[in-house]
C-alpha cells in the first residue's frame, strides 16, 4: 500500500502558483528524493505533507493529499496529530535554546507524555537512533547550542524521531554541514529507512543517487519526472531531467 | 485522541484569555474616551473656547489656557525643532559611526527616560532661578523643549537612516558638497518622516504638566500674556487645578470635562495627522 | 566664503549633536548642587537654636525627642534621662507671657537680654530661639544639633518638611510609597500587557493588528492629567466602594491608573521581543506536533524572556517617574505604607505637591531636589541596564 498519495495538487502563494498539478505516490519504508533547481518548489511541496504551509498567510491548495489513505486536507483534520505522525527536519539545524535532553523530550512534552521514565528511555532511544547518543550521553543537560552544526542537525533528527513518526521529511538536511557530518547523516538515513518512510529534498545529486530509492525532478513548479533513482540518474525519459543531472544547468 | 482534544481545549482556553485581556485594554480606552467625550461635549461651545474663566473658575471658558498651551508649543518647537533636527543630522551624516554615535544615542535614550518632574526641577533651577527668567513662558518653553528633544532627534535620525546611500552618492557624483547634498537631497526626502515625529512631539508637549508646574504655569490668570517673560495658563495644568483645587469642585466639574475633552482632541488630532502624513507619503513613494 | 559658511554650519551641527549629552550633564550638575546642599544645613530650622538652662544635665537631645517635646508628647525631663521636672516650652512669641511690653524696649532692643535672663532662671525650660537674639553673653546652654546627615535622610522614617523647630526629611515613607504603587501597578499591568503582546505578535491577523497598534499608541499619547482626572472621577469611587474604604484615594487607585499608563511600554517592547523569535524555532515546535499555544508558551515566551523582562523594567521606570496621575489619586499621605489600600505618597508626587511652597534655596527646596536626584538615578539605572542587556543580546 502507498504511504502517501498526491493527486492533482496545485499550490498558491497569493496569486503566485508555486506547484502545478502534481501527482505522485510514495511507498512505505522507501526513501524518495526531490531534486531540481533552486526555487522550483521542492520545499513548498515537502511542506505540504505536514501542512507546514498553513502557517504562511494567504496560501491555498487544491487537489488531494492522502497519508495512510486519509485526506490530510479535509475539514476537521487534526493538524497537530498529523505533524506528530509526519516528522520534519529542516535545512538549517534549529535546536531550541534548551538542554539537549529537553530538545529531544520537547515533542513528548507537547504531546502530553508525562511519564519520566518513559521520556528518559525515549530520549536515549532517539539519540541512539540519530547516532548521537555516544557523543552526548554524558552531557544531556548542556545547552544544545554547545553542539557542532552536524551534531545539532542529528539532534534535530533525534527530536523528530522521539515522537515516533512514521514519515520523516527532510528539507536539505545536510546543506549547511561539512562533508564528514554530511556522510554521517547519509549513513543515518540509510539506517532510518528500515523504520520510516523518508522524503528528502536535496540539491546534491550524488546524495540523491546514493540514498534514495526513487527520485522526483521538479522544474518551475512542475514535476517533470518521477521514477526509480537508478533510472533517473542513468536513463531519464525527459531531456530537461537529463540536462539537470548532468549539470548543464541549475 | 483524548490527548489531542485536551491540547485543543487548552489552546482555545489560552487564546480566549489572551484575546479577552487584549480587548479589555481596548475596552478601557474606549470607556475612558467615551466617558470624557460624553460628559465634555455638552460643555464645548465657541464661548467656552473663546472666553476667560470667571467666577473663581466656576464659570466662563478656557481661552487663556488654550492660548498658553499654544505659546508653549510654539516656544518649545522654536527651541527643540532646529536643535533636534541638527542633532539628528549630525548623528546620521557627520558623526563617525561606532562608539561616538552609540554614546550620543545612549544619552538621547537616557534623556527620554528621565521623568518629567525632574525636567521641572531642572527647569526651575536653571531657567527660573539661575538665568533669572522667573516663572515665564520662556522658562516653560525651554523646559518642554528639552523634554521633547529626544523624540525630535530620534525621528530625524531614523528618517535619514532610511534614505538609501545611492541618493547621496548620486548627488556627490554631480559635484555637490556634503551640506548641499543634505539640504537638497537627503533632508527633503526625509522630511515626511521627520514631520511625523515633530507632530508627535507637539502632542507630547501639549499634554505635559509636571515640567511647567514650577517654570511657567499660572493657577489663574484671566488676561492673556503679553511677553515671553509672563506666566501663562496651560490646558493640562488647568485640568489639574479644576480637578483637585479651586473654589468649588462641584461647579468646576463640567469645565474640567470640557478641558479634558479639548486635551484629548489635541492628542487625537495629532495622532491622526501623524498617521495620515505617514500613509500619504508612504503611498507616494510606492507610486514613484 | 562658501566653504567658510559650510564650516560654520558643520560646527553648529556638531554642537547640536551633543546637545542631549550637555543637557544630561547640566541636569546632573544642577540637581546635585541644589540637592547636596541639604547636607550642609543644620537640623534645626535655619537661623534658630535650641537652648536649655545651664543647670539642666541634658547635653544632647535627638531630633525626635525635641519634636516630641514641642508636640507635647514628652512632658517631663525624666523621659529623656533628666531630672523629674515638667518641661516648659519657650518660643519667641511666648515672651509676652513673661515680660511686659515696656520691659522689652521700644525697638525690642532688650529682647536678647530678657531671653538670656529667662532661660537662666528656669531650670526646666527648653527654648527655640532665633539666632539674632542670642548674643555672646547668653546665659543659657546652646544645644549643638549638627547638620542634617545622610542617615537622617536615607534611613529616616518621617517626612515632615515644614515642622518647627525641626523638620524631618526621612525618605523611607516616600520610597516605600513609590515602590508599593509601582510594583503593584506592574503586577496589574503584566498579565494584560503580555497577553496583548502575545495577541498582537502571534494571534491577531494583519488587519486586526493594524487597528490595534494605533489604539495602543493612542493610549501612550493621552496626557497624564487626563488619566489622573479619569482616575479621580471613576476609579477612586470604584476602589472606595469595592473595598469599603473611608477614602478611595489609595495606593491601589494609583496602581490601577499607572498600570493603564505603563501598558503601551510593556506591550510594544514585549511584542518586539516576541517577533524576534526566529521562524525556524516556531516551525520546529509545530512540526513536532506542538499546538500553536504550546509553541507560544514553551518556545516563543522563553525565547523572548529577556525582552519581556526589559519591558517590565521599563514599565516600572515609567511608573516610578509618573507624577501628575499619581498625585491626583493616591491620597498623598507621607507615612510608611504597610499596605496598598492606604493613601500613600510617591517621590514625584511629593516634589510636585511641595516644591511650589518651598522657599528657593531653603532646606525644603534642597530636600526636594535630593528627591529629584534619587528619581533621576533610579530611572537612569533602569534605562542603562535595559540598554546594556539589549545590546548584549544583539551581539
Ligand atoms: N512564503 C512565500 N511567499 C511567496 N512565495 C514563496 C514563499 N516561499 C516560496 N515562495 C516561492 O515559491 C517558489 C518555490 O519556492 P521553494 O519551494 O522554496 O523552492 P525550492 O525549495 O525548490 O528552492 C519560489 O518561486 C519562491 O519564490
Ligand atoms: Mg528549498
Amino acid at each position: 500500500m502507498n504511504k502517501i498519495e498526491v493527486k492533482n495538487v496545485d499550490f498558491y502563494y497569493g496569486n503566485f502558483q508555486a506547484l502545478k498539478n502534481i501527482s505522485l505516490e510514495i511507498e512505505e519504508n522507501k526513501v524518495v528524493a526531490f531534486i531540481g533547481p533552486s526555487g522550483c518548489g521542492k520545499s513548498t511541496f515537502i511542506r505540504i505533507f505536514n501542512r507546514m504551509n498553513d502557517l504562511i498567510p494567504e496560501t491555498h491548495l487544491t487537489g488531494t493529499v492522502n497519508i495512510d489513505g486519509i485526506d490530510i486536507y479535509q475539514k476537521g483534520t487534526n493538524v497537530d496529530a498529523l505533524r506528530k505522525k509526519v516528522g520534519m527536519v529542516f535545512q538549517r539545524p534549529n535546536p531550541f535554546p534548551k538542554s539537549i535532553f529537553d530538545n529531544v523530550a520537547y515533542g513528548l512534552y507537547v504531546n502530553g507524555i508525562k511519564d519520566k521514565k518513559y521520556i528518559k528511555q525515549k530520549v536515549e532511544e532517539s539519540l541512539q537512533g540519530a547516532a548521537l547518543w555516544d557523543e552526548v550521553k554524558d552531557e544531556l543537560k548542556k545547552s544544545a547550542f554547545a553542539l557542532s552544526g552536524g551534531q545539532q542537525q542529528r539532534l534535530c533528527i533525534a527530536r523528530a524521531l522521539a515522537i515516533s513518526p512514521s514519515i520523516l521529511l527532510m528539507d536539505e538536511p545536510a546543506s549547511a554541514l561539512d562533508p564528514i557530518s554530511t556522510a554521517k547523516i547519509e549513513e543515518l538515513i540509510w539506517e532510518l529507512k528500515k523504520t520510516y518512510t523518508i522524503v528528502i529534498v536535496t540539491h546534491n545529486m550524488q546524495q540523491a543517487a546514493r540514498i534514495s530509492d526513487k527520485t522526483a525532478y521538479f522544474y518551475l513548479g512542475e514535476m517533470i519526472e518521477y521514477d526509480d533513482t537508478k533510472i533517473i540518474f542513468t536513463n531519464p525519459k525527459k531531456e530537461s531531467t537529463q540536462n539537470y543531472i548532468t549539470g548543464r544547468f541549475g | 485522541m483524548n490527548q489531542t482534544k485536551r491540547k485543543r481545549r487548552n489552546q482555545k482556553l489560552a487564546f480566549g484569555i489572551v484575546s479577552m485581556l487584549t480587548y479589555l485594554i481596548v475596552l478601557i480606552l474606549i470607556l475612558m474616551l467615551v466617558f470624557i467625550i460624553v460628559r465634555g461635549i455638552g460643555v464645548i461651545s465657541w464661548e467656552f473656547l473663546s472666553t476667560a474663566p470667571t467666577d473663581g473658575m466656576t464659570g466662563g471658558g478656557i481661552l487663556p489656557a488654550i492660548i498658553g498651551t499654544l505659546y508653549l508649543i510654539i516656544g518649545s518647537a522654536a527651541f527643540a525643532f532646529p536643535i533636534g533636527i541638527m542633532s539628528g543630522i549630525y548623528m546620521n551624516e557627520y558623526a563617525p559611526k561606532g562608539k561616538l554615535v552609540r554614546l550620543i544615542r545612549m544619552m538621547t535614550n537616557n534623556l527620554s527616560g528621565i521623568p518629567s518632574i525632574v525636567f521641572g526641577l531642572f527647569g526651575m533651577a536653571l531657567f527660573v532661578n539661575k538665568l533669572g527668567f522667573g516663572d515665564s513662558i520662556l522658562a516653560g518653553s525651554l523646559t518642554l523643549g528639552i523634554l521633547s528633544l529626544p523624540i525630535v532627534i530620534r525621528t530625524t535620525e531614523e528618517a535619514l537612516k532610511a534614505i538609501p546611500d545611492s541618493f547621496r552618492e548620486g548627488s556627490y557624483a554631480l559635484g555637490a558638497t556634503k551640506l548641499q547634498t543634505i539640504g537638497k537631497v537627503t533632508l527633503p526626502m526625509a522630511l515626511p518622516n521627520i514631520t511625523t515625529g515633530l507632530i508627535l512631539s507637539i502632542g507630547r508637549v501639549s499634554g505635559e504638566t509636571a515640567p511647567i508646574l514650577f517654570t511657567c504655569a499660572a493657577y489663574f490668570l484671566p488676561q492673556l500674556p503679553d511677553s515671553v517673560l509672563d506666566q501663562c495658563m496651560a490646558l493640562p495644568y488647568h485640568l489639574y487645578v479644576l480637578a483637585t483645587s479651586g473654589t468649588n469642585l462641584e461647579l468646576q466639574r463640567p469645565i474640567a470635562y470640557g478641558t479634558a475633552l479639548v486635551l484629548i482632541s489635541i492628542v487625537l488630532i495629532v495622532n491622526i495627522a501623524a498617521t495620515l502624513i505617514r500613509k500619504y507619503f508612504a503611498n507616494k513613494v510606492k507610486m514613484n | 566664503m562658501k566653504r567658510f559658511i559650510e564650516k560654520i554650519i558643520q560646527g553648529m551641527l556638531t554642537v547640536s549633536g551633543f546637545v542631549t549629552s550637555i543637557v544630561i550633564l547640566l541636569i546632573v550638575l544642577f540637581l546635585f548642587t541644589e540637592g547636596a546642599g541639604l547636607f550642609s544645613k543644620p537640623k534645626v530650622e535655619d537661623g534658630y537654636e535650641i537652648v536649655l538652662n545651664k543647670k539642666n544635665d541634658i547635653n544632647t537631645l535627638s531630633a525626635e525627642q525635641i519634636k516630641d517635646m514641642f508636640d507635647d508628647k514628652i512632658t517631663n525631663w525624666n523621659e529623656v534621662g533628666g531630672k523629674n521636672q515638667d518641661i516648659v516650652l519657650f518660643r519667641l512669641n511666648d515672651i509676652t507671657n513673661y515680660f511686659a511690653e515696656e520691659e522689652l524696649g521700644e525697638q525690642l532692643e532688650h529682647v536678647p537680654a530678657k531671653i538670656s535672663e529667662l532661660i537662666s532662671q528656669h531650670e526646666e525650660i527648653i527654648g527655640f530661639i532665633p539666632q539674632e537674639y542670642i548674643k555672646n553673653d547668653f546665659a543659657g546652654k546652646r544645644l549643638d544639633m549638627g547638620n542634617i546627615k545622610f542617615k537622617d535622610v536615607f534611613f529616616g522614617k518621617e517626612w515632615i518638611p515644614t515642622a518647627t523647630p525641626i523638620s524631618f526629611f526621612g525618605i523611607l515613607p516616600l520610597i516605600t510609597g513609590t515602590l508599593w504603587v509601582s510594583l503593584v501597578a506592574i503586577l496589574i499591568a503584566l498579565p494584560f500587557g503580555v497577553a496583548a503582546a502575545i495577541y498582537l505578535a502571534e494571534i491577531a491577523n494583519h488587519k486586526i493588528r493594524d487597528i490595534l497598534k494605533p489604539v495602543i499608541e493612542l493610549l501612550s499619547g493621552i496626557p497624564s492629567v487626563v488619566y489622573g482626572f479619569f482616575g479621580l472621577i471613576v476609579i477612586v469611587p470604584l476602589v472606595q466602594n469595592i473595598f469599603h474604604l473611608p477614602v478611595g484615594e489609595t495606593g491601589l487607585t494609583g496602581s490601577i491608573v499607572l498600570a493603564i499608563m505603563a501598558l503601551p511600554t510593556i506591550i510594544t517592547v514585549s511584542e518586539d521581543a516576541m517577533r524576534n523569535c526566529p521562524r525556524s524555532m516556531r516551525e520546529a515546535s509545530l512540526a513536532l506536533g506542538g499546538s500553536k499555544w504550546q509553541t507560544i508558551f514553551k518556545i516563543v515566551i522563553p525565547y523572548s524572556a529577556s525582552g519581556i523582562t526589559s519591558a517590565i523594567v521599563l514599565g516600572i521606570g515609567r511608573a516610578v517617574g509618573e507624577t501628575m496621575a499619581v498625585l491626583m489619586v493616591t491620597g498623598n499621605s507621607a507615612i510608611i505604607a504597610t499596605g496598598i489600600l492606604q493613601p500613600l505618597r510617591t517621590i514625584p508626587a511629593t516634589i510636585a505637591a511641595e516644591l511650589g511652597e518651598a522657599p528657593d534655596g531653603g532646606v525644603h527646596y534642597q530636600a526636594l531636589f535630593l528627591l529629584g536626584i534619587i528619581l533621576f538615578l533610579i530611572t537612569q539605572i533602569i534605562n542603562s541596564s535595559v540598554e546594556y542587556v539589549s545590546a548584549k543580546n544583539k551581539l
